[in-house]
């Protein structure tokens, strides 16, 4: 048992040795095809996915089948000449219904996307299984078009994914400029008198190129995985055109060299979904870990802001608690905070500790521990210019609300909610010099004036007036 | 080209399947099961179209497929429980990511709906392959089916009475629920499809009835994944109710039309595959292709030739 199992991981070594060291032949002629394979459906899936167009790109690869089988009955054999002719003649066939359906008939997109790519394929299979029943049929298992088998990748084929590749990067750079105005605006790339249907059409045969080439690899049911998902997950990592362009590419590729990794260590490991899987996982962390767009870090991000936010508004609390002693006492119970913030006690005593944590203020505890709700809570120095800060945000855009832009004075009070939290010093001062330093916000409550923040307290005069 | 059409022999391709007692048993179950499993998908295909959902049908159609898988794996056998609790666990599962993905990230609908179902069916096809040679189950047979095979099928007794094979009670069975859901939810199908603010107004709740129609579907598609494969339950999903459209524009009409188009489809299908030895589901939906082909040239709402020489040219149309 134990020998069985080194035996294992020796040939694992060995074996992904003789993967990564390239010196087989047959190696050498998968790993060329998956790069120039994930390149060519990086780069249109790129296009395709920001055209919001993904499944035109699964239509078409399901649409090809018929073409392929009448190729292969063309020529009788496996000729990757007359199959890819054939191929591309249904894919453009598929594509040509699809846009007359949309012109004459009112059948939506979608349905027209299903008419023709189920019906295609349903084709394909008829032609196929009658193909196998044929004399010359069985020589070669026709089926690896459905699910694709890279082991019987020749160099001829190698070659046709080559060509293509480097065709469909040439055709990209060249018009790079023409496709991106089509695809994000066409009204205005008609306005400057591009042909944009005749570019559509262009943009189609360039799809058609990668999606036949890679068939014998992925298949026709998986093409659509190396088109969409690699776009995709680079549509996570930018936003730009051009590095969304090569980030699908390199995606493209690096899925297409693991999973054939994957797919050579075992004897019974089909290609083309381990490609599939390969990249759904590269997608997976991108979406996860991405340090600017991943969701792990985004959610991380918006806790820190959301824990701040809460703060604020203890530390607003503790100061309405304040105003509403009429600044007679500095001290205010914990009990009284949690009701007046909405909370539980727990969650108010572990506000209560970020204060302390932060030295925004001091937790002078009771003796009799069954009262948490009897503990206060007194502001420091730094707490109490916070408080007034947060305050004082509140109430001048409340009054700006009112008596600038006209608000009711009952409709401003959820936006200031929002606001005081990001305003910042510089626009507080230009809110103030408009309003004039005002003291009395539209509710008739006490403005913080900078003055207060610095001495600490509000004047007696003043706190004895309030209303 | 000679080789690939053989001369059609009338007597054998329509009448010999018919001929004996014996091999009328066989081929009706085949027809009866084609013409169960169109009908079925193109009833509720109506309602899937209506709400603009065709490649929901796709992307869920292939989403169950490692449902199946793991059920195959976890019994040991394509008993139909399992198999639907799998398809529908896996459909669901399907959905909730593309909606999740859809609201959470910047992806669009289409790019949300392509990544979930493609590695969804990646995940299937490689589990499958994994299973070992199994005659029941197989990734081609599961994508075009083998509807030939539906009397192979063991059957099922009543006490001691042979009631039918288990594909054909299942599908039956299924097509019975169909039938019986949409006349009993047909208002508020109809509301939730066409106007989902008077939906929300009548208090009905949108996700539940959408969630419900996915789990028909699902139903749907394990009754009859063995028969046509999942590619072409799409097919018989979409083609009904877009061929009726041409014709007819209220929505009862169209669910009618569902019956003869299936029976015609399977028929049709049942003999162009005799005639030419290839997939018989295939063979189907070929029929149901030149079908919807005549129908756009004829049909009297927007068919071809209609719009040709009777539409009236108003100004909206120029301004569209």
């Amino acid at each position: 048992m134990e020998a069985a199992q080194v035996n294992d991981e020796v040939n694992l070594i060995s074996k992904t040795y003789r993967f990564f060291s390239f010196a087989d032949y047959s190696v050498q002629v998968v790993v060329l095809g998956v790069i120039f394979m994930g390149m060519g459906c990086g780069l249109m899936g790129g296009f395709v996915v920001t055209r919001k167009l993904s499944l035109f790109g699964d239509t078409l690869s399901h649409a090809v089948l018929p073409g392929v089988a009448v190729g292969f009955l063309w020529s009788q054999s496996k000729n990757s000449i007359s199959i890819i002719v054939g191929a591309m003649i249904a894919g453009f066939l598929g594509v040509f219904l699809i846009s007359l359906l949309k012109k004459t008939t009112k059948v939506s997109l979608d349905s027209a996307l299903g008419l023709v790519l189920s019906g295609f394929y349903a084709l394909g299979i008829c032609l196929l299984t009658r193909i196998q029943k044929m004399e010359f049929g069985n020589q070669s298992g026709i089926d690896r078009y459905l699910f694709g088998q890279i082991t019987g990748l020749s160099n001829q084929d190698v070659w046709a994914m080559g060509i293509s590749c480097i065709l469909i990067v040439l055709i990209t750079t060249i018009f790079y400029k023409e496709l991106l105005v089509t695809g994000f605006d066409q009204g205005f790339a008609r306005s400057i008198g591009l042909p944009v249907d005749l570019i559509q059409y262009f943009l189609w045969m360039l799809l058609a190129f990668s999606v036949i080439t890679s068939l014998q690899v992925v298949g026709v049911l998986l093409v659509s995985a190396l088109l969409i998902i690699p776009a995709a997950t680079a549509s996570i990592i930018t936003q730009k055109m051009r590095s969304l362009l090569l980030w699908s590419a390199l995606l493209g590729m690096v899925a297409g060299v693991i999973g054939s990794y994957l797919s050579f260590l075992g004897s019974q490991l089909p290609t083309g979904p381990l490609i599939a899987l390969t990249s759904t996982l590269l997608f997976i962390l991108v979406l996860f870990l991405h340090p600017e767009n991943g969701l792990l870090f985004k959610g991380l991000r918006l806790r820190g802001k959301e824990r701040k936010i809460a703060l604020e508004n203890t530390l607003k609390a503790v100061y309405q608690e304040l105003e509403w002693n009429k600044f007679s006492r500095d001290t205010v119970r914990l009990g009284n905070l949690a009701k007046r913030r909405r909370i539980s006690m727990p969650e108010m005593y572990q506000e209560a500790i970020h204060l302390v944590n932060k030295d925004f203020a001091f937790l002078l505890p009771v003796k009799d521990k069954t009262l948490p709700s009897e503990n206060t809570l007194s502001l420091s120095p730094t707490g109490w210019s916070e408080a007034c800060r947060i305050v004082r945000n509140h109430r001048l855009w409340e009054l700006y609300l009112t008596n600038e832009v006209q608000y009711a004075a009952d409709h401003v009070h959820e936006d200031a909610e929002k606001i005081e939290h990001v305003l910042g010093d510089e626009t507080v001062r230009k809110i103030e010099r408009i309003l004039s330093n005002p003291r009395t916000d539209p509710h008739g409550k006490l403005i913080p004036s900078q003055q207060d923040i610095e001495q600490g307290y509000i004047d007696k005069m003043i706190a004895k007036n309030l209303p | 080209m000679t080789e690939f059409f053989p001369p059609l022999d009338f007597s054998d391709t329509f009448w010999a399947p018919w001929a004996t007692q014996k091999d009328f048993a066989w081929n009706a179950q085949i027809v009866g099961m084609g013409i169960m499993v169109s009908l079925s998908c193109g009833l509720i295909g109506s309602f899937i179209v209506a709400r603009k959902l065709a490649l929901m049908g796709d992307a869920i159609s292939h989403g169950i497929l490692p449902g199946l898988a793991i059920a195959f794996i976890t019994t040991q056998s394509n008993a139909l429980f399992p198999m639907f609790i799998g398809a529908c666990g896996a459909g669901l599962l399907c959905s909730f990511c593309i909606e999740w993905l859809h609201k959470k990230t910047p992806l669009k609908m289409d790019a949300a709906l392509g990544l979930t179902f493609t590695s969804f069916f990646a995940l299937g096809v490689l589990l499958i392959t994994q299973m070992g040679n199994n005659t029941h189950i197989d990734p081609e047979c599961l994508l075009y089916g083998e509807i030939g095979f539906t009397p192979l099928a063991e059957s099922i007794y009543w006490g001691s009475v042979e009631i039918g094979s288990r594909p054909l009670l299942s599908i039956g069975l299924v097509t019975l629920v169909i039938i019986l859901t949409i006349t009993v939810f047909y208002k508020q199908l109809m509301v939730t499809s066409f106007d989902q603010t008077l939906s929300v107004s009548l208090g009905l709740s949108v996700r539940t009835i959408h969630y419900g129609l996915m789990l028909v579907l699902a139903i749907t598609i394990v009754a009859s994944f063995e028969s046509v494969g999942v590619i072409l339950v799409i097919a018989m999903l979409i083609f009904p109710s877009t061929t009726a459209s041409f014709f007819f524009t209220r929505m009862p009409a169209i669910l009618l039309c569902s019956f003869p188009l299936s029976i015609f489809y399977s028929f049709g299908g049942f003999f162009l595959a005799r005639w030419l030895d290839c997939s018989i589901a295939g063979s189907m939906v070929v029929v149901a292709m030149v079908c919807f082909g005549i129908a756009w040239l004829l049909g009297t709402e927007n068919g071809i030739l209609t719009n040709l020489f009777f539409r009236k040219r108003t100004i909206l149309d120029h301004s569209n």
